[in-house]
């Protein structure tokens, strides 16, 4: 494919917005990752919502 | 199911957890689908293969704006009827916003470049835009400011919709103010002003973009309810380890 005299500037565009999207998809997916293991923790020292207690917690 | 069902953030978590995979596989083949249709696209008879930035330039223009009318109804959400998932929709749209925002400008610029022989110019649509960026940044800003979730939601709620005064400011840009910006060519009056075989590979690319939002919207989402439940439990632990 021929990009003309101004291929820098598609490439460039291009990879910016490549950049942009794999950033956006590498938040979530960090930051997915870090509530879960979070919450996760938190549970595993007993720390859990009313909602999510066994009956017999609740009690 | 009723729509209101969704208010539920338990519920919410179940259904997008079932549909997003769904949806993640949808946007990889928009995106396929339309990479190909940009490779084959023609080159345009004035710019060249210039024109291709078109294609990822355009849609993230699109979604800026989308993104912020999306906000601005949670907004609405928020202050009118205080949807319990409103605020965590608009906390979680306001970066991918923000990021698609500054892909628009950065593209654009690109594009500018060879085109107008300048990066950039002080005239209606980019000044918009710009300022449209800035507004994201804000909304980040203040997110981050106040602690209080609820506080921080009416906050940014009222600056949301201050705001979305600035959306007919950069659509109508091109048609109020002299600019080197080319006016609208898709979305007119007239219908659009391009042949299909530029269109339609556009037209992909934007469904291709608009997947990606709907996708890391609900994902983020999620992520913004699990950082309110940990939230929640932190202050339970607090207030354990304080004897009350």
């Amino acid at each position: 494919m021929d990009l003309g005299p101004h291929a820098a500037f598609i490439v460039g565009a291009y990879a910016v917005a490549i950049l942009i999207v794999a950033a956006l998809i590498s938040w979530v997916l960090i930051d997915n990752r870090r509530q879960r293991q979070i919450l996760s923790d938190l549970e595993a020292k007993g720390i859990m919502r009313r909602s999510e207690r066994s009956p017999e917690r609740q009690s | 199911m009723p729509l209101i069902d969704l208010a539920n953030p338990s519920r919410f978590l179940a259904l997008s957890g079932r549909v997003l995979p769904w949806l993640s596989g949808a946007t990889l083949v928009a995106f396929a689908f339309g990479i190909v249709q940009v490779i084959g696209a023609p080159d345009d008879y004035q710019q060249g293969a210039t024109a291709k930035i078109m294609y990822i330039h355009v849609p993230s223009a699109w979604l800026s704006m989308f993104i912020w009318g999306t906000m601005s109804i949670a907004a609405l959400g928020t202050l009118v009827w205080r949807h319990p998932l409103a605020d965590v929709a608009a906390k979680a749209a306001a970066p991918i916003g923000a990021a698609l925002t500054l892909q628009c400008l950065v593209t654009g610029s690109l594009w500018g470049r060879p085109m107008w022989g300048t990066y950039w110019v002080w005239d209606g649509r980019l000044t918009s835009v710009l300022v449209l960026f800035l507004m994201y940044l804000g909304v980040l800003a203040l997110w981050r400011t106040i602690e209080e979730p609820a506080r921080a939601a009416r906050a940014v709620a009222v600056l949301t919709l201050v705001g979305a005064i600035n959306l007919p400011i950069i659509k109508f840009s091109v048609d109020w103010w002299s600019t080197l910006h080319q006016p609208s060519s898709v979305l007119r009056l007239g219908g659009p002003a391009m042949h299909s075989s530029i269109l339609v590979p556009l037209l992909v690319m934007g469904l291709a973009f608009f997947l990606l939002f709907i996708t890391l919207h609900l994902a983020a989402m999620r992520n913004e309810i699990m950082r309110r439940r940990v939230r929640t439990l932190m202050l339970m632990q607090a207030d354990a380890a304080a004897g009350r």
